[in-house]
């Protein structure tokens, strides 16, 4: 009874627990987002079928077939039945079939290469990994900004992403999946944020000792909120050309927001070309 | 003279590094000067340092893996300690340049000299008894694998007080791994760590399935294998075609940093993805080389203690064979996020998938095993109704980390981490402390303590679902793998919770030392004279515990399947023939010399000391020439000694001769 009455009131101390904490990957606020956690849903369910039954069993055979006193129902040389057989071996398949067409259908749904199906103009933005911070480009309003982008919110986003040298893994978890930024290389996600808000951006994909901090924001905001806050930027007078990019990709962590009114036109086609190549700890420009 | 080595490779600023330093010698001392205290050296050498006999080298595989396993596990509880603390603008107590080593630290050590020691020593201690044999097919060669091996694990150790180990993550993906972004010596440590060891494994893949394939007994057909040979037959299959993926992705590698070339960097015309497939091409069969053997120590425990048959033989051995050509084909699903395209990814995903069919298969025959049995609940049973609870669950989340869909929001992420400590906790390491409890009587003679290997299976346990439930939990919740520090403040009470889940494991671990020391001191009352203590069904229950030398002073006649079963149910009697004089192997110490030679090379190679590398490696070679010329190699046991031998063991069910 005390017993119980414990483990209720710790049940209950938890709650407060999960209620105050935010499940990006369970809760999104993106469209894509929420596509990725109902097949995360779906799939566990379809799995569970096989689950549940196989834990249930086997507590339950471990317990009644466990050696005791008064035991019965010993069959010390029975070992095989093709009707078991048959069906441990076709339950699974039929499962794994469903999910074999369901994961060709997502793959194909959710591929991150693929535009967003979507009535509003997307954004473009370039971004750039860097050593250890984010570098966006807006090439078609020429601006760009490290560790905060602004989108408009219900307007799909399509990122092109690379890096400077070292692998991260460009990940906004509350708006949807993933995808490697690599040097040399373009990768590409498309986004969308259905509501606007600040969402937290990261690299996933550990690159070494600044890590850690390799964060930024995002905020949707409204279209007008979204306009104005481009006229700020163009207002502001850093330019990004070849010499300060080199300088911003040298090491460092911790950084704060930045913003550029101008970006040189293709920089980041350059990059991706290597032409900056970040060679060890050194900025050298390749002729 | 010492190329980059000097003075201040050590890290004598780093107290952490400086009091376990301090700990290694005192202890170390301890060890030697006891050994020398009672005139031990003789006995190590002659009966263990040069042993070339299965069961001893099995026996120093399986302690290595319990020493590594302290390693890894105090690296494991740092790193818990780490992230439960700093949070917000704590920094915790490991900077980034410490906690980066632990964490690359902790994957290698578990994975090549935990799990791969302690898998190839509960192969080496009982694939031979069960198939009948004498020994392996090529004993010197186990013996070199073994201290191979070994120095690659004494070479990742230095790297803890000489200079610094890799701070890339326990694949050490370029470009991070590249001379340009990890200049120091940490990579190079990694890479001649595994090359050793690799190699090692590599002749010990090849030794171990000319074993199985030349020299089980008469009358074993493959269809007569016992369950957990035939899984190490398929792992050392898997061993031999995946290995040199991974010896050849490090010499790549190692040209790259050493030599200049352009591999894998990302200029010169480098491309680092292929690194990530080929690491990966073998990276994932390694893991079926570790779960499959656990599969077969599951398979042997249930059916024995269920007394019955395993249910489904068959079945179990094609989802095996099944299993292992799978493995290859699923490399993909560990970088869906690398941008493949939804045809690549979709393939990769369903292929993974399809795995988890003869995997399910093989639970539902466990199951079915237990079904109408009469399950004795002792230690090994209890790890394997573990396992199959735990690593269906850990089963689950990977067919949804295979759908790509699902796996870009999940990679990375500490759901992965669950997952795989899910599986490789749940499925490896039960699975061989499983093996442990159950082939321990056969090894020493005799059975381990209950009470304290219950204490140790509920302390893993729970202590399991503390430290890993809530990193699922995390996953959902964002955050990513491998981060010192976080500002996220709703992470840190599970953060907290995982690392009290460490605590508990460590009580796990604690209790099996102490199950080691008090069946030790209880050795005469937990004695096993039968050479059966479980009412076996296998060859290796047949003979003595511990087993003669020689396994077998006749070689037995197999005619079904669970082979000694049968011959205790029509309670055959040994004819009283007269034995005859044995074959066997003679012990040498060219294994240990090579290996330590090997040991001597790589660290060479580490610091660049040229001069040293050159000759180690010229005398190595020269060593292995002369040693091929050696032809004292084999002696004849006496009739007598064997008559002498066998007379002392009680009798037993005899197999047929």
């Amino acid at each position: 009874m005390i017993a119980k009455t414990l483990r209720r009131l710790f049940l209950l101390s938890l709650l407060p627990l999960l209620a105050a904490c935010r499940f990006p990957v369970l809760d999104p606020k993106g469209q894509v987002g929420i596509e990725e956690r109902n097949l995360i849903v779906t799939a566990t369910l379809l799995m569970l079928i096989v689950v549940i039954p196989v834990i249930v069993m086997t507590l339950l055979f471990a317990w009644r077939y466990r050696d005791r006193e008064g035991h019965s129902g010993y069959l010390p040389n029975w070992s095989h039945s093709g009707k078991i057989e048959f069906v441990v071996w076709a339950v699974p398949c039929v499962i794994i079939a469903i999910l074999a067409v369901i994961t060709w259908n997502s793959s194909h749904d959710l591929d991150p290469y693929k535009p967003l199906d979507h009535a509003e103009e997307p954004v473009n933005i370039q971004v750039v990994s860097l050593d250890w911070k984010w570098l966006f480009i807006y090439p078609e309003e020429g601006i760009a900004t490290v560790n905060e982008i602004v989108v408009p919110a219900n307007r799909p986003v399509n990122f092109s992403i690379s890096s400077s040298a070292l692998m991260n893994s460009f990940w906004i978890p509350e708006l949807g999946g993933q995808i490697y930024a690599m040097a040399g290389m373009e990768t590409k996600l498309h986004l969308i944020a259905d509501h606007e808000g600040v969402y937290d951006g990261l690299s996933a994909n550990y690159s070494g000792h600044g890590f850690s901090d390799m964060q930024f924001k995002m905020r949707a905001v409204t279209d007008q909120a979204y306009d104005a806050w481009i006229d700020t930027v163009h207002a502001g007078h850093n330019t990004l050309n070849g010499d300060s990019y080199q300088d911003l990709a040298r090491p460092s962590t911790n950084v704060e927001p930045m913003f550029y009114a101008q970006v040189q036109p293709g920089l980041f086609d350059d990059i991706v070309r290597n032409k900056y190549m970040v060679l060890g700890h050194h900025v050298e420009p390749r002729s | 003279m010492f190329g980059k080595l000097t003075l201040n490779s050590v890290p004598w600023h780093e107290p952490i590094i400086m009091v376990v330093f301090a700990g290694i010698v005192i202890g170390g001392l301890a060890v030697l000067s006891l050994i020398t205290w009672f005139g031990k050296w003789r006995y190590l050498w002659d009966e263990w340092l040069t042993s070339v006999d299965h069961k001893r080298i099995g026996v120093m595989y399986v302690i290595l893996a319990f020493i590594m396993l302290l390693r890894g596990f105090s690296d494991a509880i740092m790193m818990r300690g780490q992230q439960a603390i700093a949070a917000n603008d704590a920094a915790g107590y490991l900077p980034p340049h410490h906690y980066d080593q632990v964490f690359t630290a902790h994957g290698v050590i578990m994975i090549f000299f935990m799990a791969m020691p302690f898998a190839i020593g509960l192969m080496n201690i009982v694939m031979p008894l069960q198939i009948g044999a004498r020994d392996v097919a090529f004993p010197f060669v186990n013996s070199l694998s073994f201290w191979l091996t070994a120095g690659g694990a004494i070479l990742i150790n230095i790297s803890l007080v000489v200079g610094e180990f890799a701070k890339t993550g326990w694949l050490a993906y370029p470009p991070l791994s590249e001379l340009g972004y990890s200049p120091d010596v940490g990579v190079d440590y990694y890479i001649w760590a595994l090359q050793l060891s690799g190699i090692g494994t590599t002749l010990s893949g090849v030794n171990l399935i000319t074993t199985i394939m030349k020299m089980r007994a008469r009358g074993m057909n493959m269809m007569r294998v016992p369950v957990f040979t035939w899984t190490t037959l398929v792992a050392n299959v898997l061993i031999v075609a995946s290995f040199p993926i991974l010896t050849a992705t490090l010499v790549l590698l190692t040209l790259d940093r050493y030599l200049g070339f352009h591999f894998f960097t990302v200029d010169g015309g480098g491309n680092p993805m292929m690194y990530i497939n080929l690491i990966w091409a073998w990276g994932h069969p390694e893991v079926y080389i570790l779960i499959l053997p656990a599969f077969g120590i599951f398979s042997e425990v249930i059916s024995t203690f269920s007394g019955k048959p395993l249910f489904g033989y068959k079945s179990m051995v094609y989802a095996t064979v099944c299993i292992g050509v799978l493995s290859f084909l699923v490399w993909v699903h560990h970088f869906f996020t690398m941008g493949a395209g939804a045809d690549v990814n979709a393939v990769f995903g369903i292929t993974t998938m399809i795995i988890s069919i003869p995997t399910g298969v093989k639970i539902f025959n466990w199951l079915f095993t237990m079904y109408r049995g009469k399950v004795r609940l002792t230690p090994p049973v209890l790890w394997t109704i573990g396992f199959m609870i735990t690593f269906t669950i850990g089963g689950m989340t990977g067919v949804l980390l295979a759908v790509p869909g699902a796996d870009f929001q999940l990679h990375n992420s500490l759901f992965l981490i669950a997952h795989f400590h899910n599986v490789i906790i749940g499925g490896v390491l039960f699975g061989y402390l499983a093996g442990f409890a159950y082939w321990f009587p056969k090894v020493f003679g005799f059975k381990l303590n209950e009470r304290w290997g219950k204490a140790s299976f509920f302390c893993w346990i729970v202590g399991f679902y503390m430290a890993f439930m809530p990193l699922y939990v995390l996953g959902f919740m964002g955050m990513t793998r491998r981060i010192n520090h976080y500002d996220n403040p709703d992470w840190q009470p599970w953060l907290i919770f995982a690392a009290c889940g460490a605590v508990v494991i460590a009580a796990g671990i604690a209790c099996q030392l102490i199950q080691l020391v008090v069946s030790i001191r209880d050795r005469k009352a937990l004695a096993d004279t039968t050479g059966d203590p479980w009412d076996g069904r296998t060859l290796e229950w047949s003979v003595s515990s511990p087993p003669p030398f020689y396994n077998f002073a006749e070689e037995p006649e197999v005619t079904e399947l669970d082979a000694y079963w049968d011959t205790k149910q029509r309670n055959r009697k040994g004819p009283a023939k007269p034995y005859g004089p044995i074959h066997m192997p003679k012990s040498t110490g060219a294994g240990f010399v090579l290996a330590m030679l090997g040991l001597v090379v790589g660290f060479a190679l580490v610091w660049h000391i040229w001069w040293l590398a050159i000759a180690g490696f010229a005398i190595t070679v020269v060593g292995i020439i002369t040693h091929t010329f050696s032809t004292d190699r084999d002696y004849d046991v006496p009739a007598e000694e064997v008559a002498r031998i066998e007379a002392l063991t009680a009798p037993r069910p005899m197999m047929e001769a």
